[in-house]
């Protein structure tokens, strides 16, 4: 509609100029959709409070709470209540709760944020793969994202962490962790591109993009890939809750990231020093609560980006 | 015509659908077999994936597993030549044989020196009590919030709901263990400690009939507990989507029009056409509770395949790993395939 006002304005511009105003002004329109929706507000104001912990943690505390030298030097009592030098409290080795959950934010918001472009990118490729291509390759595309999609989650993150752990493939703990959740959950995402794109694929212009000669890469990157690239959007705020919620899980387990402090492995440290029956709630509650924080603001994030996106399901 | 019937079929109680489903059948006879056939050939597949994945996977582990398996242990010559044989055969002889029988008993746990398949069948019936218990609690209340929450859609009830389930959804499930254990069974502040900290039943002396069934829920309330917390959320989510999908549809309006009362209307037309994705997903969780089941089992050392699967990741025991991971899968892969069979006999559209 303002378009059509417009039109003596933006006929002196070229298509790329055109183009780029007209990303602008629709980035602009799903903005001030999404500022509706106060859920998403809301989860938008969560993360970025933990993002900003997490980029300013080396400035409140300095030294890395997984140093052992700062194991060492821990200078509380070993696993304290809350007091004015500990306002969460102290674990096994006497270090502040504080200084381990601000710390960790970094590991988690970084592993669940990696792994979720790993999982994205994968899903991505083969579900666009499996849905352009109508002949084998597409079919097998197809067959290997349903196997995935049977496969249990956390049994397949279990052995193909504890493989990788001890065929020390990718060296880092850290990055080992990243690739076991981005390789395990992307058939989730590839299942839903995939039908997105067999739907675009049926479309006129489709036709029209293949009778003028376009080549499979043309139409994926320029036809369907922007057409698929919202879903995508919306699913990625989804798989980055499931990404951290996997990390904690597996760092629990035993298999996360060594020499490093995340939420999950802090869960960990409670459970196997006895914070349950010392009755240490300070050391049990706020790595979870956190968790449960940042989980809770993607999701509601994803949701309400979903609502944005897919007009039909906004009344819900 | 036939869009007429359909819409209308929607709309009747189930045991009419069910007599239309049966006129159909006649109509295209061995729809359903067909149909079934397929599917479980399907899952046939996924599941000789799994084992050449499993195969291939663990074969890149390097050691010395022969060493590992007889540390300890009275082997006699005979016996380690023929294990040796065994590692050492070419890779396609040991893929065959592994295909041939994945289940075999030759598979020894390093832990206990026992088949990995003797162990996990004394882990097995804690485990499916648990899973059991705690599906069928989670799938009912689930259900009820759910139906509830869409039929009042915008109001308290639904908000209240909506926002506490997610919550439980974003939680870890170990974490709400580990909250319920250190409020509920250490006690802090205000808490009295009454239940268990852990395991399945009083150490001790054989307890009686009534009291060893009593010993046995009591310990088995917390870790139920929280699995039923946890799955409830989806369970309500999904109940409550699909009534609001079937809310918009025409027949129910036709029910009202009816004058049949609120509570008709969403008893015996809306709920039981929208009760199908949510009775699936039952059976299409299964991977999602086995993962739940080996947090939780771990927390609150629940001698089921969970806390097995923790062991196995402690010591680490690979042979018994592996066989996990094959159970998991294949019980997954026949859940699914039984929820796929259960909508195409209610359902005849998805049998194309």
């Amino acid at each position: 509609m303002s378009a059509d006002v417009e039109v003596p304005v933006e006929a002196s511009r070229t298509p790329k100029q055109l183009a780029r105003l007209r990303r602008r002004r629709s980035r602009a329109r799903y903005w001030s959709e999404f500022r509706r929706h106060r859920s998403g507000i809301i989860g938008l104001l969560i993360l970025g409070f933990f993002v900003a912990i997490a980029l300013v943690a080396p400035l409140i505390y300095p030294e890395n709470p997984a140093d052992p030298s700062a194991i060492i030097n821990a200078e509380g009592e070993s696993m304290a209540p809350p007091t004015a030098g500990y306002p969460l409290g102290t674990t096994q080795t006497g270090q502040s709760v504080l200084t381990l959950l601000v710390w960790g934010a970094r590991v988690s918001l970084f592993v669940g944020l990696l792994a979720t472009i790993i999982s994205m990118t994968l899903g991505s490729l083969i579900g666009i793969g499996s849905g352009h291509y109508g002949n084998w390759f597409g079919a097998a595309l197809e067959r290997l994202t349903d196997w995935f999609l049977v496969i249990p989650f956390l049994p397949l993150a279990i052995v193909l962490a504890t493989v990788a752990r001890e065929i020390d493939w990718l060296g880092d703990s850290l990055i080992t962790i990243v690739v076991v959740i981005g390789i395990t959950s992307w058939p989730g995402t590839a299942r839903l591109v995939r039908a997105q794109t067999m739907s675009v694929k049926a479309r006129p212009y489709l036709e029209r993009a293949r009778v003028l000669g376009g080549g499979n890469w043309h139409q994926m990157t320029r036809h369907i890939l922007p057409n698929v690239a919202p879903l995508i959007l919306a699913n990625t705020t989804l798989t980055v809750a499931i990404a951290i919620l996997s990390e904690t899980t597996l760092s629990f387990l035993g298999l996360g990231p060594q020499n490093r402090v995340s939420w999950g492995s802090m869960l960990d440290d409670a459970f196997g020093t006895g914070a349950i029956s010392l009755g240490a709630w300070w050391y049990l509650i706020p790595p979870g609560l956190c968790v449960v924080l940042v989980v809770l603001a993607f999701t509601l994030i994803g949701r309400a980006l979903e609502g944005v996106l897919s007009p039909q399901m906004r009344e819900r | 015509m036939t869009l007429l019937g359909e819409s209308v079929g929607g709309g009747l109680p189930p045991q009419q659908v069910g007599a239309q489903g049966a006129q159909r059948e006649v109509s295209a006879p061995g729809g359903l077999g067909r149909y079934a056939v397929r599917r479980i050939l399907t899952g046939f597949g996924t599941l000789l994936f799994v084992i050449v994945f499993n195969f291939v996977l663990f074969r890149l582990l390097p050691g010395d597993p022969i060493g590992m398996m007889t540390r300890g242990k009275d082997v006699d010559q005979q016996q380690l030549a023929e294990l040796r044989r065994q590692f050492n055969a070419p890779l396609p002889e040991q893929f065959w044989s592994y295909i041939r029988n994945p289940f075999s008993s030759n598979l020894v746990s390093l832990q206990s020196g026992e088949s990995v398949w003797s162990v996990i069948g004394d882990s097995f019936w804690p485990t499916m009590l648990l899973l059991g218990v705690s599906t069928i609690a989670s799938a009912s209340i689930g259900i009820w919030l759910g139906i509830h929450s869409a039929w009042g859609r915008g109001g308290k009830f639904d908000q209240i709901t909506t926002g506490s389930t997610l919550t439980l959804y974003s939680m870890p499930e170990f974490w709400l263990g580990m909250l319920l254990l250190i409020f509920m069974s250490t006690g802090v502040g205000p808490f009295p400690g009454f239940f268990p900290s852990g395991g399945i039943s009083s150490p001790g002396d054989d307890l009686g009939m009534v009291a060893g069934w009593l010993d046995l829920a009591w310990h088995l309330f917390l870790p139920a507990l929280t699995l039923t917390l946890v799955y409830l959320a989806e369970y309500s989510l999904v109940m409550r989507s699909s009534l609001i999908d079937e809310m918009e549809q025409d027949y129910l309006k036709t029910a009202r029009a009816k004058g049949l009362r609120d509570k008709l209307v969403r008893r015996r037309h809306a709920v039981p056409n929208a009760l199908l994705p949510t009775i699936t997903l039952v059976f299409l969780n299964v991977g999602f509770v086995v993962s739940g089941a080996i947090t939780v089992e771990t927390v609150f050392s629940w001698p089921g395949l969970g806390y097995l699967t923790y062991t196995a990741i402690q010591g680490p025991d690979n042979q018994l790993l592996q066989a996990l991971f094959l159970l998991f899968a294949f019980a997954v892969i026949v859940a699914n395939v039984i929820a796929d069979l259960i909508v195409a006999t209610v359902d005849p559209r998805v049998r194309a």
